[in-house]
C-alpha cells in the first residue's frame, strides 16, 4: 500500500520521526539544559565567637568540601577533614572528590547551593576570573586576620610564604588561597646525568653543547607534552621573563597594547624553536600528552622535560626505582639577562575558595585555617611531596629527591620569582589561543613572528571585548 | 469506534507528554530565553542583550570554522558509514554463491558479524582511549609502529595524526566510521533478512549477478531503513564532543589550531571555561536549528513510496 496524498501518515511514519526527534532532543537537551538556572541564595549560618573559635563557626553546621583528585591525591584532604571533625565533633563535616570541578559545580552555583569549600583546580577548572567577575566568591580577609590554629598571638596571614597571596588577589581583595606551592622548571634525572658524566647546564649555550652529546648517547634531549601546549608556558614564559625582566609579564599581563611584541618574547620562542629545528625532540612528542611525555622521560628516552613540581607525586606509581628527579631553573639564554641564574617562577597554586553564598561560609573559612595549621601543612607536603605555602611546611621532609631539590632552587631564588595570569588565570579566551599558537610553534609549522601575531591577537581582542571584566597588577 | 478511542489514547499520552514537556521541551525555552542574555554561569543574575549573541556567533571565526567542519563530517560520515555497513551486510546475508544451496552469506559470516558490531558495545571512553594508543603520535603508537615496521614511516619522524591540520578530521572521520557501521550492517542485515528468499532465487534463476541483484531488488526494499540510519548518522556527525575532546590537542580538544573545532566543542568551552554562557546557549539554539532542518531536508529527500511485500 502506498501513501494516498492527504491521507494521514502511517503508523510507522510516525514512530520514524518521534524516533528522529527523540534523537535529536536527547543530546541537545543533555548540552543545552545545563544552560539551566534558578534563583535562591543564604546568609551563611554562624555560631559564637571565642579564642578557640575566632571566626564564629556555628557547631553542628554540616561542612560540605569538594577536592579534585588531580597531581595532589585526596589523602591530604581526609587528614584534614579529620581535622575539622575533632575540632567540631557535632558538625558532619565530608568531602567529595572529582576531576570535573566546573561541570559538576557550575549548576551549584547557578543555583544558588554551592558547597562551602572548592579546590578550584585542574583542567576542568572554573576560571577563577569568571567567579570574582560574578561576585560569587567570600573576600578571605576574616581569616587571613583571624590568629594562626597554632599560635593565637601570631595572624594566618603571618604564618604564609612571601606573595603567595598575590595570586589569588582580585582588584585588591584575596578571593582565592593557593594552598599549594608550585615551582616551574626543567626537570632531569640527575643519576642519568652522573652516569654519563653531564652537567646540567646554566646558560643556553652550554645546553646547546650538551644537547648532541646527549642525542649521541641515543637519548632525545627534549620531550614535552604536546598535546596540551600549556606545559611549554613553562620555558617560552619563563624566559620570557627571564630575559625581559619582570616587567615584560606584568606588561603582558595588562594588556599593554603590542606587549607580546618585544625582545624577550621573540629570544624566548626562538630559543625553543632551536630545540625543534635541531632535531633535539623526543620523536613524536609533539603530539603525546602529558603523561605519555613524562613516562618517556621517566623511561629514559628524554633527558630533559618541562614541568610544575606536582611532577614527582603525579608519577609516583610508574617512576623507576633509583630515580632521582631533580627540577633546574631555566638556564640564561643571553649575556643580558634582566634577571639573574637561578630566577624561578614559582607561585602559590592549587586555589582553594568559598563561595558567597555558601551554607557555612564560617566553617568554610576554618577549615582553610585548619589546612594552614603547621601539622596539616606537613602532612600536605609528606603525602604529595610539594611545598605547601606555610612556612617550613617541607622542612622535616626528606627521601624524596624532588621535593628536596624544590626546596633548594626556591630557597636560591630569594625573591627572584616571576608570575603571570593573563593567559592561565585572568582572560580564559588567551589560554587557547596561547595553546594553539604553541602547538604550532612546536610541531615546526610557526614561525617566532607568526605566533606573536597570533597571541598578540588575542590579547588585542580581549583588551577590545566590553564583555570581559578587566583585570591589573602592578608587581 | 473512534470517538471512545481518543479519551483511550489521551490517557496514555498524558503522562509521557508532561514529562516530555518538562524535561525537554522547558530547557529549549529557557536556553532560548538564555541566548537573549549576558549570563555567566555562575550566579542567579543576567541582563537582557537582545540579539547580539547571535551577531557574535557569526563574527567568530573559531564558531564559522566549527560550522565548516561539523558540515565535512555531515556530508562524508553518514555516506561512508551507510555504503560500508550495506557493502558488509550484504556480502554477509546474500553474496556467497559458492554452492548451489542459493541465498546465504560469504563464508564465515557469524563470526564477521561479532567482529563488526564488536565496536558497539564500547563506551565512548573506551574508544578514546583505543583510539589514543592507535594514533599515538610516537614509534609506540599502533599505525606509527605499523608504518614504521614496514619502512613507510622515518622513526624520528612519526605521523602526527591527530596533531596534523591536514589528517586530524580524517582521522576523526575514521574513528567515528569504524564505532558506527557495525550498528548499522546489523540494521542493514535484519532487514536483508525479512526480505523474502523467493525474490531472490527468481533473481538468481533469471541469471542475475550480485551487483545487478543488489541495486534492483536489495537495495529498493531497504530504502526506508537507510533513510533513517541516515537521520541517526546526521545526528551523531552534529554532535562528535566527546572524541573531539578526548582526542584532538590544546586543553578541551579541538585543535591543532583549531583545525578540529566542532560546534559541541566551542559552546563547551563558551560555557564552562569562558564564563560565557548566554553566549554558549545561542550556540545551542543554533545547533537545534541545524539538526532540524537536518532532519526535514533529509527525510523529504530520500522519501519514495513504500513497497509491501
Amino acid at each position: 500500500m502506498a501513501n494516498q496524498p492527504g491521507s494521514e501518515f502511517t503508523r510507522r511514519q510516525l514512530l520514524q520521526r518521534a524516533a528522529a526527534l527523540a534523537v535529536l532532543a536527547g543530546p541537545a537537551a543533555g548540552v543545552l539544559s545545563a544552560c539551566a538556572g534558578g534563583g535562591g541564595g543564604s546568609a551563611g549560618t554562624t555560631g559564637t565567637k571565642s579564642a578557640t573559635n575566632p571566626l564564629a563557626v556555628a557547631e553542628e553546621a554540616p561542612l560540605d568540601v569538594v577536592i579534585f583528585d588531580g597531581g595532589f591525591g585526596v589523602d591530604y584532604a581526609k587528614y584534614d577533614i579529620n581535622l575539622y571533625k575533632k575540632a567540631f565533633p557535632k558538625a558532619n563535616a565530608a568531602f567529595s572528590a572529582t576531576q570535573k570541578i566546573s561541570d559538576q559545580l557550575q549548576p551549584r552555583f547557578a543555583n544558588g547551593t554551592p558547597p562551602d569549600v572548592i579546590d578550584d583546580s585542574g583542567a576542568n577548572q572554573i576560571k577563577p576570573g569568571t567567579l570574582v567577575d560574578s561576585n560569587a566568591l567570600t573576600d578571605l580577609s576574616p581569616l587571613l586576620e583571624a590568629p594562626s590554629y597554632d599560635d593565637p598571638n601570631v595572624k594566618v596571614k603571618d604564618t604564609l610564604l612571601p606573595n603567595v597571596l598575590d595570586v589569588g588577589t582580585y582588584n585588591g581583595k584575596v578571593y582565592l588561597l593557593n594552598y599549594g606551592y608550585t615551582v616551574y622548571g626543567i626537570w632531569y634525572n640527575a643519576k642519568v646525568f652522573r652516569e654519563h658524566n653531564w652537567t646540567p647546564p646554566k646558560t643556553w649555550a652550554e645546553f646547546k653543547t650538551l644537547a648532541p652529546q646527549i642525542k649521541a648517547a641515543g637519548i632525545a634531549p627534549w620531550a614535552h607534552a604536546g598535546k596540551y601546549p600549556y606545559y611549554m608556558g613553562v620555558p617560552i614564559m619563563d624566559w620570557v621573563g627571564k630575559v625581559g625582566g619582570k616587567q615584560v609579564l606584568i606588561d603582558i599581563d595588562n594588556l599593554k597594547p603590542n606587549a607580546w611584541r618585544v625582545d624577550a618574547v621573540k629570544a624566548s620562542l626562538n630559543a625553543v624553536l632551536e630545540l625543534v629545528h635541531n632535531g633535539w625532540m623526543l620523536p613524536g612528542t609533539e603530539g603525546m600528552t602529558h603523561t605519555e611525555s613524562q613516562q618517556a622521560f621517566l623511561d629514559g628516552k628524554a633527558a630533559f622535560l618541562p614541568c610544575g613540581s606536582w611532577l614527582e607525586n603525579e608519577m609516583r606509581k610508574t617512576t623507576p626505582a633509583g630515580t632521582e628527579l631533580t627540577v633546574l631553573p631555566m638556564p640564561d639564554l643571553t649575556a643580558s639577562d634582566k634577571m639573574p641564574y637561578g630566577t624561578l617562577r614559582a607561585e602559590a597554586g592549587e586555589p582553594f575558595i568559598v563561595p558567597a553564598k555558601a551554607k557555612n561560609v564560617a566553617g568554610g573559612l576554618e577549615f582553610l585555617r585548619i589546612m594552614l595549621s603547621k601539622d596539616a601543612a606537613k602532612n600536605f607536603a609528606q603525602a604529595t611531596s610539594s611545598l605547601s605555602i606555610v612556612k617550613g611546611s617541607a622542612d622535616s621532609v626528606t627521601g624524596s629527591t624532588g621535593l628536596a631539590s624544590v626546596n633548594k632552587v626556591n630557597t636560591a631564588a630569594g625573591d627572584n620569582l616571576l608570575a603571570y595570569r593573563s593567559v592561565t588565570d585572568w582572560y580564559p579566551t588567551m589560554i587557547n589561543e596561547w595553546e594553539a599558537a604553541t602547538g604550532e610553534l612546536m610541531a615546526g609549522r610557526f614561525t617566532a613572528d607568526q605566533w606573536i601575531d597570533k597571541v598578540q591577537a588575542a590579547a588585542d581582542k580581549v583588551a577590545a571585548d566590553s564583555s570581559i571584566a578587566k583585570f591589573h597588577r602592578d608587581k | 469506534m473512534r470517538f471512545r478511542r481518543l479519551p483511550f489514547i489521551a490517557g496514555f499520552l498524558i503522562v509521557p507528554v508532561v514529562l516530555y514537556v518538562i524535561y525537554v521541551v522547558s530547557p529549549f525555552v529557557q536556553t532560548v530565553f538564555y541566548s537573549f542574555t549576558d549570563w555567566g554561569g555562575f550566579s542567579d543574575t543576567q541582563n537582557f542583550i537582545g540579539i547580539s549573541n547571535y551577531t557574535r556567533l557569526f563574527q567568530d571565526d573559531i564558531f564559522l570554522g566549527a560550522v565548516v567542519h561539523n558540515a565535512f563530517l555531515l556530508v562524508l560520515m553518514p555516506v561512508v558509514t551507510i555504503l560500508l555497513a550495506l557493502f558488509l551486510a550484504f556480502m554477509l546475508n546474500v553474496g556467497g554463491r559458492e554452492d548451489s544451496a542459493g541465498i546465504r552469506g560469504v563464508r564465515g559470516s557469524s563470526v564477521y558479524k561479532v567482529v563488526l558490531f564488536f565496536p558497539q558495545v564500547l563506551s565512548v571512553a573506551i574508544i578514546v582511549i583505543l583510539f589514543q594508543s592507535v594514533f599515538r603520535t610516537d614509534g609506540r603508537g599502533l599505525l606509527n609502529a605499523f608504518l614504521m615496521a614496514l619502512g613507510l614511516v622515518d622513526p624520528n619522524k612519526p605521523v602526527q595524526w591527530f596533531n596534523s591540520p591536514d589528517l586530524v578530521m580524517w582521522c576523526l572521520l575514521a574513528v567515528m566510521v569504524w564505532s558506527g557501521v557495525g550498528f548499522y550492517m546489523v540494521l542493514f542485515s535484519a532487514a536483508m533478512q525479512s526480505i523474502p528468499k523467493e525474490i531472490y532465487e527468481a533473481a538468481l534463476l533469471d541469471g542475475a549477478s550480485r551487483g545487478p541483484t543488489f541495486f534492483r531488488i536489495t537495495l529498493p526494499l531497504l530504502w526506508e531503513n537507510i533513510s533513517v540510519a541516515w537521520v541517526y548518522l546526521g545526528f551523531i556527525a552534529l554532535d562528535g564532543f566527546a572524541l573531539v575532546t578526548g582526542l584532538t590537542p590544546d586543553t578541551g580538544g579541538g585543535g591543532p589550531d583549531h583545525a578540529s573545532e566542532l560546534i559541541s566543542n566551542v559552546l563547551y568551552r563558551a560555557a564552562f571555561t569562558q564564563g560565557k554562557f548566554g553566549l554558549a546557549c545561542a550556540m545551542g539554539v543554533a545547533l537545534a536549528v541545524f539538526s532540524l532542518l537536518l532532519a526535514i531536508v533529509q527525510l523529504r529527500i530520500t522519501r519514495r513510496d513504500r513497497i509491501e511485500f
